[in-house]
């Protein structure tokens, strides 16, 4: 696109003001937090211990979702049944929703006296005020997010590939492991990388259905909201939230090269 | 694509739509005043704005922590409301609000969950017993602190140990035990009217019980100032004063 016509200016200044309102937040955080203060608010006990059980909760929810999601968005993807529409609109439905609801929604559904919760107490299991309940909500959040990529990527693979494989004599589930999740990889690291996102910066959801408590349930958004609403707490807040940005960037980043080099290397596969 | 989508029109009715409707409200040409309060005068000053004469009222009710850190950080109000007085001693200090008053006290009390069997303060040192308070940052959290902190030790960890989750807001803490997740939790007195039947209140004895002032000031930044310090009259003597006590809040003595 030449920038001298009309809507090439047009549209260098909506980039411009795209890009410029997005990264502002956040250069404004590091610009009230010196690199001193980071550090500090990585050596106070209740950050490191909110940090440490964001990065455990976050991973073991991504994990839950990568491992149940991809055969799911495998069958979603590539089987026609009646009310396909449906159930796919059904998975995508906690995506905009607001993260209350989703707390609200999962206390109903598997909180003590939600339509599961005698069942749930009955297997021995405690969700609410827990950290199994903190990675129930982010799975609850960030799975929409993969499955959509994941379905996409799948749909996109080469019919005629799938078939080759089972023609040349692949079982489906090494048609599955061998052809089609090598060639979705790089729609599913950016699935995974979505979610992973997204379950790190989980709030409302999680304040309502698991609470906040230092080291079990208070992650590392609920830790900058207690600090936020303490005299004086501010400082501590924005420190904390430069750290999560940091450590959220370098996830964002590192699946992002993850993905990419599986591109690299099938180059045939992928399309 | 044969089906053309009017995206386009989409966009322009996305923005045109909202502009609209937020002419809407300024037209009647009332001046409108902003509260900040603390989420548990909620009911009380939510009557008490509807029927506020000559300007309408617009309030934003939240933990007092969070509105004293938005008004810090250059929010626009015209009065703050706060369930305590230390964040408005602060806030005057830092030129952000006037002299603040105390217009209402309360007092705390222990909300337990329907079906549960609490019939003391003692009993929520039961083990396994889910206790929900207020975060140590927030006035209801402190408050919490110093009923405990009056306690036998042994009661008081044991009370302590029993905390599932500590909340930013009173309100917080009763959905928590209203909602069926918590056995107890401690609220201000006047909450519990807020979910009639849905609770139940075992009192807390007065020798335990912690001076819950609630202290207002008009924001220096006030865009009507003389408005602002007449609702501000109207808590402390006025229609403001009488929703206040039929809440069940306490004269400020």
């Amino acid at each position: 696109m030449r920038v001298r016509s009309g809507f090439g200016l047009l549209a260098l200044a909506a980039a411009t003001l795209a890009v410029g309102f997005l990264v502002l937040p956040v250069v404004a955080i590091f610009a009230d937090v010196s690199p001193a203060r980071l550090l500090d608010a990585l050596g106070e006990e209740p950050a490191r211990e909110a940090l440490w059980l964001s990065l455990r909760t976050t991973l073991m929810a991504v994990a839950i979702v990568v491992a149940v999601g991809t055969p799911a968005a495998y069958l979603l993807a590539l089987r026609r049944f009646r009310g396909r529409a449906l159930v796919l609109t059904a998975i995508e439905l906690p995506l905009v929703m607001p993260p209350a609801v989703a707390g609200i929604a999962l206390l109903a559904a598997l909180g003590p006296s939600g339509i599961l919760g005698g069942a749930i107490e009955g297997a021995g299991l405690e969700l609410v005020f827990q950290t199994a309940g903190v990675v129930v909500a982010l799975i609850f959040v960030s799975a929409p997010f993969f499955l959509c990529q994941g379905i996409a990527a799948f749909a996109a693979l080469d019919p005629r590939l799938l078939e080759a494989a089972r023609t040349l004599g692949a079982g489906p589930f090494r048609t599955f492991a061998t052809v089609a999740v090598p060639g979705a990889r790089p729609g599913l690291t950016a699935g995974l990388a979505l979610a992973w996102g997204r379950a790190l910066g989980e709030f409302g959801a999680t304040l309502l259905f698991a609470g906040s408590l230092e080291g079990v349930t208070q992650t590392a958004p609920l830790a900058i909201f207690s600090e936020f609403s303490r005299p004086g707490g501010l400082v501590s807040a924005l420190a904390l939230s430069g750290v999560l940005i940091i450590v959220a960037a370098l996830i964002l980043v590192s699946v992002k090269l993850l993905g990419a080099d599986r591109a690299v290397e099938n180059p045939g596969v992928f399309r | 694509m044969e089906r053309n989508r009017p995206v386009g029109g989409l966009i322009v009715a996305m923005l045109v739509v909202p502009a609209l409707m937020g002419c809407g409200g300024g037209g009647s040409g009332e001046p409108t005043l902003t509260l900040f309060a603390a989420s548990s005068l909620t009911e009380a000053l939510g009557k008490y704005d509807d029927s506020f004469p000559g300007a309408r009222v617009r309030s934003s009710f939240a933990g007092s922590g969070q509105l004293a850190a938005q008004l810090g950080q250059g929010a626009k109000a015209d009065v703050f409301a706060s369930a305590d007085t230390g964040y408005l001693a602060e806030l005057h200090r830092a030129g952000v609000v006037g002299r603040p008053v105390v217009f209402a006290r309360n007092r705390l009390v222990v909300v337990t969950a329907e079906g549960a069997t609490l019939k003391s303060l003692r009993d929520l040192a039961r083990p396994a017993t889910k206790v929900v308070i207020g975060d140590s940052g927030v006035p209801v959290g402190q408050y919490t602190r110093a009923v405990l902190g009056r306690l036998p030790a042994g009661e008081r960890e044991a009370i302590l140990a029993n905390v599932r989750s500590e909340e930013a807001e009173a309100s917080s803490v009763l959905a928590k035990v209203s909602g069926g997740a918590a056995d107890a939790g401690f609220v201000y007195v006047t909450d519990v009217a807020t979910v009639a039947g849905r609770v139940r209140a075992v009192p807390i004895p007065p020798r335990l019980q912690p001076d819950v002032a609630y202290a207002a000031a008009v924001v220096s930044g006030s865009g009507e100032p003389r408005l602002a310090r007449r609702y501000l009259q109207g808590l402390l003597n006025g229609a403001g004063a009488a929703d206040l006590g039929a809440a069940g809040f306490l004269p400020p003595r």
